[in-house]
């Protein structure tokens, strides 16, 4: 793999300019993976912050062949696109090796785009699905999504008089996608580049399907100071909230294991969206999310150690 | 004169020809009733390897016209097929595949929409996204489904506009009929090699499709959408005029079946004109000057056209397969009297709308339409609606 400074020499093919919020983890993620990825790269995005802020007409970010349709159906048009290739280079019309990209936040991937993206893998499609997730509705204004965590103040699973944020547990769509038995799945995190990195180089050198859901702290819904971005998915990492780890053909390796795992608190304390956990009376929901954190860490091991 | 091939088909199964002959790079497409066998057939042209077409069997139709996007975006020549449920699932994808300006061919076998779950014909589906920006060519037998495919093709990729063609749901997609067939490399060179302009996989010119248009460009792309539909319609005559050169068979905007000299007309679309122009052949030989506007083209809307064709004949009515449900008239009834209107042509034109869930459409039924026109030139007046056949 090449190294941060050979990438950061290469032609950018997501550019600066775009409309993104000062310390937008999800143009971090559309930058590390299309740096790796390279020129010859086709990417079709899903409705959401990143298609948004990229390609307001008559303008784009994007220095690849860049197409986007609706919301929940990224994983079906690009599907398209790769099809079309397939006949192409079959019918002898199309030598050009490709790499086919589709960008999805977690609303697009994880709740109106699961079909879309679970029929794409099923069939087998050789395309890289890069969810970035930032556990929520952040484009129009920070709704709870199936990737919400519990506890988190979202403005359709509000903190009130009554409620504390969000009452479910996330779903695990890394599992879902584990599931689908394809040959390359992954969990990523904005704030290590060379993890990120070498994840999709892996992934792109790997013919099917593949998923990478890329944890991506949002400044504006998670409610933190825009310079904390990588450090506060670094942190999702030490506290084990978010391993780092891929399955390839089935097989569990964590790709990083914290020295010492933080307590889960330690990230919670740094967000405004968990601001009102920090109350005495909520401590058992603290001590919820820390036993359930502690129980997919464990549950990882586990599989990790099953060869 | 080309060659022929007569053969007993379906209407599934001439429009499937028609796909094998079109050869196109992707098929997307998911199964409905009465439309299953279209893509059913297509799939074992592909099995058998007489396709170079790349069939994407998708788990739904939002993401059959999704990947048709894709592939159609690409540069690839894409073709799907559905009806009823299906074409709703893809409304939304309809609007962007035309938005987008992508000729995509589309078959959509006329079926009622649910509630309540029906599966067999009446218009509604198609007119349900009639205002998508989206050609619809109307069929009368298998046929002529055959051959709105084959022109299908030439007309949205001319007119860089999504194209539909429609059959009545088991009337034509399952009702066996005489179909002339062409011949494969007659086809092939008809439709020609698709042109590419911009398209995504051109890497040498990387560009950005479905780019988030605001105040300051949304108008004026819908604009230019509304332009190619007007545009549209000399293209239309245009793929005609060149598919009865090659292969002598006479298509328009509608067809006008014993008008010149009527006193009286329906309107109608799909396999019904069939019907009304056997009641019209036996009023004729009453010696009643009965006549028949069968609508092929929907969308472009041929608005002077079917002025011109109806402003001398006294007593016209229209008969509609679907309903608006607005407490006014059926949609081609709405469309037809504002054209009227438009060309200060002032008529009562009845609306009956007929046949919803494939209720059948008899000989007698068409009759006492042109019996209601016979006594609407004797003075009388009709309702405005009349829902024909239906128990109330």
């Amino acid at each position: 793999m090449a190294n941060i400074k050979e990438l950061s020499k290469q032609k950018e093919l997501f550019t600066g300019g775009h409309r993104a919020c000062a310390g937008c983890g999800a143009a971090i993620v559309a930058r590390q993976v299309l740096a790796v990825a390279g020129p010859n790269t086709v990417v079709v995005s899903a409705t959401g912050c990143l298609e948004v802020v990229s390609t307001i007409f008559p303008y784009t970010a994007w220095n690849v062949p860049f197409l986007h349709s609706a919301f929940e159906n990224a994983a079906a048009t690009i599907s398209g696109v790769e099809a079309l290739y397939k006949s192409w280079v079959r019918q002898g019309k199309y030598d050009k090796k490709l790499n086919f990209i589709a960008f999805g936040g977690d609303g697009g991937t994880y709740d109106i785009g699961l079909q879309s993206l679970s029929g794409a893998m099923e069939r087998g499609h050789n395309i890289l699905y890069v969810c970035y997730n930032n556990e929520a509705y952040m484009n129009t204004g920070v709704q709870r999504s199936g990737a919400t965590p519990k506890g988190a103040d979202t403005t359709t699973a509000p903190v009130g008089k009554v409620k504390k944020g969000k009452e479910q547990y996330r779903k695990n769509l890394t599992e879902i996608m584990v599931a689908h038995g394809i040959p390359y799945v992954a969990q990523a995190v904005v704030g290590n580049w060379r993890d990120l990195a070498s994840k999709v180089e892996k992934a792109l050198s790997i013919e099917g399907p593949k998923f990478i859901n890329v944890f991506q702290p949002c400044r504006l819904g998670w409610s933190y100071k825009p310079e904390l971005t990588c450090e506060l998915g670094r942190l999702a990492v030490e506290t084990c909230t978010w391993p780092l780890y891929e399955v390839v053909d089935g097989i569990y390796k964590i790709t990083y294991k914290p020295k010492e795992k933080k307590a889960v608190s330690e990230w919670l304390n740094m967000q405004g969206r968990f601001r009102h956990l920090a109350k005495p009376e909520n401590k058992p929901i603290v001590d919820d999310i820390q036993a359930q954190t502690d129980k997919f860490w464990e549950n990882l091991l586990k599989k990790e150690s099953v060869v | 004169m080309p060659k022929i091939n007569t053969v007993a088909r379906t209407g599934n199964e001439a429009m499937a020809e028609a796909m094998r002959q079109i050869n196109p790079d992707v098929v997307a497409a998911y199964p409905i009733t009465p439309a299953t066998e279209i893509v059913q057939i297509f799939a074992s042209y592909v099995a058998d390897g007489l396709v170079d077409t790349e069939f994407v069997p998708v788990e739904s139709e939002h993401s059959a016209m999704s990947a048709c996007i894709g592939a159609s975006a690409a540069g690839g020549r894409t073709m799907t097929g559905t009806s009823s449920q299906g074409l709703a699932l893809m409304a939304e994808m309809l609007y962007i595949a035309s938005g987008l300006r992508l000729p995509i061919v589309l078959a959509d076998v006329n079926r009622a929409l649910s509630s309540p779950i029906n599966i067999h014909c009446d218009h509604s589906d198609t007119m349900m996204i009639r205002d998508s920006g989206w050609i619809q060519i109307f069929s009368e037998n298998a046929e002529e489904a055959y051959d709105n495919m084959i022109q299908a093709v030439k007309i949205a990729e001319t007119a860089a506009l999504p194209t539909m063609v429609t059959t009545d749901g088991f009337i034509i997609s399952h009702g066996m009929e005489r179909v002339d067939i062409f011949d494969d490399k007659d086809v092939k060179d008809f439709v020609g090699p698709k042109k590419l302009g911009h398209y995504l996989l051109n890497m040498e010119k990387p560009i950005t499709l479905g780019a988030l248009d605001l105040q300051d460009y949304y108008f004026e792309h819908r604009r230019q959408l509304a332009q190619a539909m007007i545009d549209s319609k000399a293209i239309i005559l245009d793929v005609a005029k060149s598919f009865k050169e090659k292969f002598a068979r006479s298509y328009g905007l509608f067809e006008s079946y014993k008008l010149d000299d009527a006193d009286r007309a329906i309107v109608v679309m799909g396999s019904t004109a069939g019907t009304a122009k056997v009641v019209a052949d036996d009023l004729r030989a009453k010696g009643i000057k009965a006549g028949v506007l069968k609508l092929r083209v929907f969308r472009p809307f041929p608005k002077k056209e079917i002025a011109e064709a109806l402003k001398n004949i006294k007593a016209v009515a229209v008969m509609d397969r679907s309903d608006t449900i607005s407490g006014n008239e059926g949609p081609l009834a709405l469309e037809i009297k504002a054209a009227l209107f438009d060309s200060n042509i002032k008529k009562d034109i009845p609306d009956y709308i007929f046949g919803l869930g494939g209720r059948e459409i008899r000989l007698e039924d068409i009759g006492s339409v042109y019996k209601d026109l016979g006594e609407m030139i004797d003075g009388k007046s009709k309702p405005k609606v009349t829902y024909l056949g239906v128990r109330e």
